[in-house]
């Protein structure tokens, strides 16, 4: 075959099918239900006008990333052995499940207490059709990404699905991997999380590329906690440097419950993130965290919702930018306090630390706040690495390129505190130390 | 505190609130076509340019879309058809108060322009709806040679200093409402401050709409040489119409190097004016350009004033309390764009919303790249009275490269309970806690009016806050 030909049947195969030109083939393993539900996505996908530079959920943000056309969908991987042997993670764990191009090639559900549903989302669909159909994406999509997220809902294949029931706790963590493998491909990963009442569940949810191909991924977690429930609940983004990843959450808090959600970010080039709380029950609380360091010239989009429909209910927002190089940070955030929310504490915080004088750094914090006798307070910040702490570390022999990076590693460090979680906070930190390279 | 509304807004508004019927010389009808540009540019006899001005802000108004996508939709509400653009008796501002027209003498005379004239101004500009009816400058500071005279006067008299700076602070097009100004501007100030001399008392305008369903478009333009420095106050009252009066007025501020402008506005307009108000300066190297920005009436204020610091160590300054009432939405804020190394920005921020009020912060803060040593502070307050009450903060924020410190902070706040029963302890009524607790919210920035302006702004907040407990 010549080069020309190859290059032809390229072309042939991205037409045939390109996730956003090729409606998508009806998904085998679902039930008929579904199958229309993703056709109506898709109907969807195509209606909902691509965001525009005048769109305030889309200000400041590179719009160019958001050419999707010549993704195609992943097809299955050939190494799977190879992939499961690749993830390790955290020890000690409950359960895992390992996801690669829309297909679960790995679950051990063993370490899990009696009655804890751990399954395919495709499963889940079958067996536990009401509560599938009560929780999987059914808060609209408020940050923007509307379309984005109609694609992943009428492309996926599969997921995690997890049922906690009444009054049970899962102890140890479980882990959820999603690899992504092949050059362009796109895939879909979705973590469903519901957590009945008095439940208590620590996910990890890890995303990676096998190799240091190009590749696109809608990531989805709905999070729903019941009355005086607790989850801890952490993204470990990892795809590679020419990822275009989008992760959007909804998170939905009962009474007298706390969501713990923690976004790191490390990998991908253009990544967005939307990140949607509700407090819905009194007595809630969600406390919602993000590490970005950011280098070469990646993007970084976060938006987030901190949603107080109840009274005396607390959210908790505090996310930590390192900009190297020419990266790019985006942060807009809102709390809203609904009428009637009295009593309402909210608080919101981002951090940038400029390291680079090509870095870019955008923070929009807003307030909208429709009840009285409320605490809201936000704060953004803008500095650069602090200048004694620098020179007491070199007055003590540590070169300058590792003491940046200890600041940084200390900077980040103030928000894995906020996890209120030992074990957690230390198995991450060893993650974030291999990232930092200290 | 959560206490249902019961707020009486329009007891002090009465200073404001009456009208007087006029002939008016000059009209040119309701609604807006390129015909009403040209009786406009007529009457005022424009020289070409201006009138070339004013058709391009036209076709850029037409262009431009109402900012809905982030303003309120409360926009919409605007009828451009139904408004009166132009409304004059004369063209030509009077020297002496003798010489205004009887009504709208008495107007000024009960809003009590003339007696603060006398007591405490360097200069004073009195604008009826379209035109100045009143102009004058002290003789001593006139000698010094500032220059104050209306924006038509400016453009004709001193055509070589204006058309430098006219429009190139706010180019037309800078949005919907300035590119409607462009169009069809008249009356505003027009003042010039020598190099190195430094004007005592402050110049004051005051700007009175009388005539219902009219625009008010006022163009103000103030240029202050290297190190000279100017105090220039405005204030603005309507009677309380039927329907929707608007005002959109465009001011530009030059500080030249070292030079200082403080501009202080008062705004209590009627609750049925939409007052949308672009104001920006341009401070030079070592220059300082600082608003004081007061909103207590009209429906909707829509109002940013900015600085762009384009000389190295300029300084910006916003200071602004807001108080939104029953019915109206104040939403205002600040622009900073630190455009040279080691300059510097605050901005200060307090609103308090009552009743169905609602107070809105809008801020930018741009610190683009290789720029050294800039720093902005930046604090919002908001205070809620009722449990109806709205505030919102909408601040963006964006900074290039490092050596730069820029910090924001916001928070909303309602008076707290122990405040109020430690007051009532000591024999006060509860609704004059309440109001000395919301004037002790904002007594830091209030004081930093001139003493008149201070003592009229506390009285004004503790007529608002009357009722406002139940």
């Amino acid at each position: 075959m010549t080069l020309t030909e190859l290059s032809e049947i390229k072309v042939a195969a991205i037409a045939e099918s390109g996730v956003t030109s090729e409606a998508p083939v009806p998904a085998a393993n679902w039930p008929e239900w579904f199958r229309r539900d993703q056709q109506a996505a898709w109907a969807d996908f195509l209606s909902i006008p691509e965001p525009k530079r005048t769109d305030e959920p889309w200000r400041f943000a590179n719009l160019k990333a958001l050419d999707l056309s010549d993704y195609t969908e992943a097809s299955e991987v050939e190494n799977e052995e190879a992939l499961v042997a690749r993830s390790t993670g955290f020890e000690n764990i409950a359960a895992k499940l390992i996801f690669a191009n829309e297909k679960l090639i790995q679950g051990e559900t063993a370490g899990l207490p009696e009655g804890v549903l751990l399954l395919p989302l495709e499963q889940a669909a079958r067996e536990h059709e009401v509560l599938f159909k009560k929780h999987f994406m059914s808060t609209p999509v408020r940050l923007g990404s509307k379309k984005f997220a109609a694609l992943h809902r009428a492309r996926l294949r599969t997921g995690a699905f997890l049922f906690v029931p009444k009054g049970v706790v899962v102890e140890r963590p479980i882990e959820i991997w999603h690899w992504v493998s092949g050059e362009n491909a796109a895939i879909f990963p979705h973590t469903l999380i519901v957590l009945d009442d008095g439940a208590s569940a620590t996910v990890i949810d890890r995303f990676v590329s096998a190799s240091g191909e190009r590749s696109l991924a809608i990531a989805v977690n709905d999070l729903t906690l019941g009355v005086a429930s607790r989850l801890s609940y952490v993204g470990v983004q990892d795809w590679s440097r020419k990822t275009t990843a989008f992760h959007l959450n909804t998170t939905e808090v009962e009474k007298n419950s706390t969501s713990t959600a923690l976004q790191m970010n490390f990998g991908g080039s253009y990544i967005r993130g939307e990140s949607d709380s509700h407090l819905l029950g009194e007595g809630s609380r969600s406390v919602m965290l993000s590490i970005n360091p950011a280098d070469k010239t990646r993007e970084i989009d976060q938006r987030t919702f901190q949603d107080h429909f109840s009274p005396r209910a607390t959210s908790d927002l505090l996310y930590h930018n390192a900009l190297a190089d020419a990266s790019r940070t985006i942060f807009a955030g809102l709390i809203k306090v609904e009428e009637g929310a009295h009593e309402t504490d909210a608080y919101q915080k981002v951090r940038n630390l400029m390291l680079s004088d090509e870095a870019e750094a955008n923070s929009m914090p807003g307030l909208e706040i429709l009840a009285d006798n409320v605490r809201c307070t936000h704060g953004a910040t803008s500095g650069e690495l602090n200048e004694d702490e620098l020179f007491y570390m070199l007055a003590r022999g540590i070169r300058p390129e590792q003491a940046a990076q200890l600041i940084v590693r200390g900077f980040f460090g103030t928000v894995l505190e906020r996890l209120e979680n030992p074990t957690l906070e230390e198995q991450l930190g060893l993650i974030l130390d291999r990232k930092l390279n200290l | 505190m959560s206490t249902e509304t019961k707020t009486d807004l329009d007891i002090d508004r009465s200073v404001g609130d009456f009208r007087y019927e006029m002939d008016y010389a000059y009209d040119a009808g309701v609604g807006l076509t390129e015909a009403t540009i040209d009786y406009i540019s007529d009457v005022k006899g424009d020289p070409d340019w201006v009138r070339a001005f004013r058709k391009e802000g036209y076709r850029k108004f037409l262009e431009k879309p109402m900012p809905t996508n982030w303003a309120t939709k409360d926009l919409d509400n605007i009828v451009f058809e139904n408004i009166r653009y132009y409304l004059a008796q004369g063209q030509q501002a009077s020297r002496s108060w003798d010489d205004v027209p009887a009504e709208m003498k008495e107007t000024f005379e009960r809003l009590g322009i003339p007696e603060q004239e006398r007591k405490f101004l360097a200069g004073v500009e009195a604008q009826f709806d379209s035109e100045a009816a009143y102009s004058n400058i002290k003789a001593a500071v006139g000698e010094q040679g500032v220059i104050f005279v209306g924006s038509t006067e400016g453009l004709k008299e001193h055509p070589e200093i204006f058309k430098k700076w006219f429009g190139k602070v706010i180019p037309s097009g800078d949005n919907k409402f300035s590119a409607l100004n462009s169009a069809v501007f008249s009356g505003g100030s027009f003042i010039y401050v020598p190099p190195g001399v430094k004007v005592k008392h402050p110049l004051q305008a005051y700007f009175r709409i009388n005539a219902q369903n009219f625009g008010q478009f006022e163009r103000t333009l103030i240029i202050a040489d290297e190190g000279a420095e100017v105090t220039y106050m405005e204030g603005c009252t309507a009677p309380k119409f039927e329907t929707a009066t608007l005002h959109s007025a465009v001011v530009e501020l030059v500080a030249l190097k070292g030079a200082k402008i403080q501009y202080i506005t008062v705004q209590n307009w009627s609750s049925n004016v939409f007052n949308l108000v672009t104001k920006r300066g341009l401070a030079h190297e070592d220059a300082e350009i600082k608003w004081i920005d007061c909103n207590i009436g009209s429906r909707l204020t829509m109002k940013y004033p900015g600085v762009v610091m384009k000389g190295k160590g300029a300084r910006g300054e916003v200071v602004s309390i807001a108080l939104a009432g029953d019915g109206q939405h104040q939403d205002t804020g600040a622009k900073m764009i630190h455009a040279a190394d080691n300059t510097t920005s605050n901005i200060i921020s307090k609103s308090i919303s009552l009743g169905t009020g609602r107070s809105t912060y809008r801020g930018m803060v741009h610190v683009p790249k290789h720029l050294k040593g800039c720093k902005n502070n930046t604090e919002c307050n908001a205070l809620l009275i009722n449990s109806h009450s709205r505030t919102d903060t909408y601040p963006a924020i964006s900074v290039r490269g490092q050596g730069n410190a820029v910090q924001h902070e916001a928070s909303v706040s309602q008076i707290s309970a122990e405040q109020i029963f430690y007051m009532q302890q000591r024999g006060l009524s509860e609704a004059a806690a309440m109001s000395l607790a919301v004037n002790g919210f904002v007594n830091d920035l209030v004081q930093q009016f001139p003493m008149e302006y201070s003592v009229e702004l506390k009285r004004l907040i503790d007529l608002e806050m009357e009722g406002s407990v139940g």
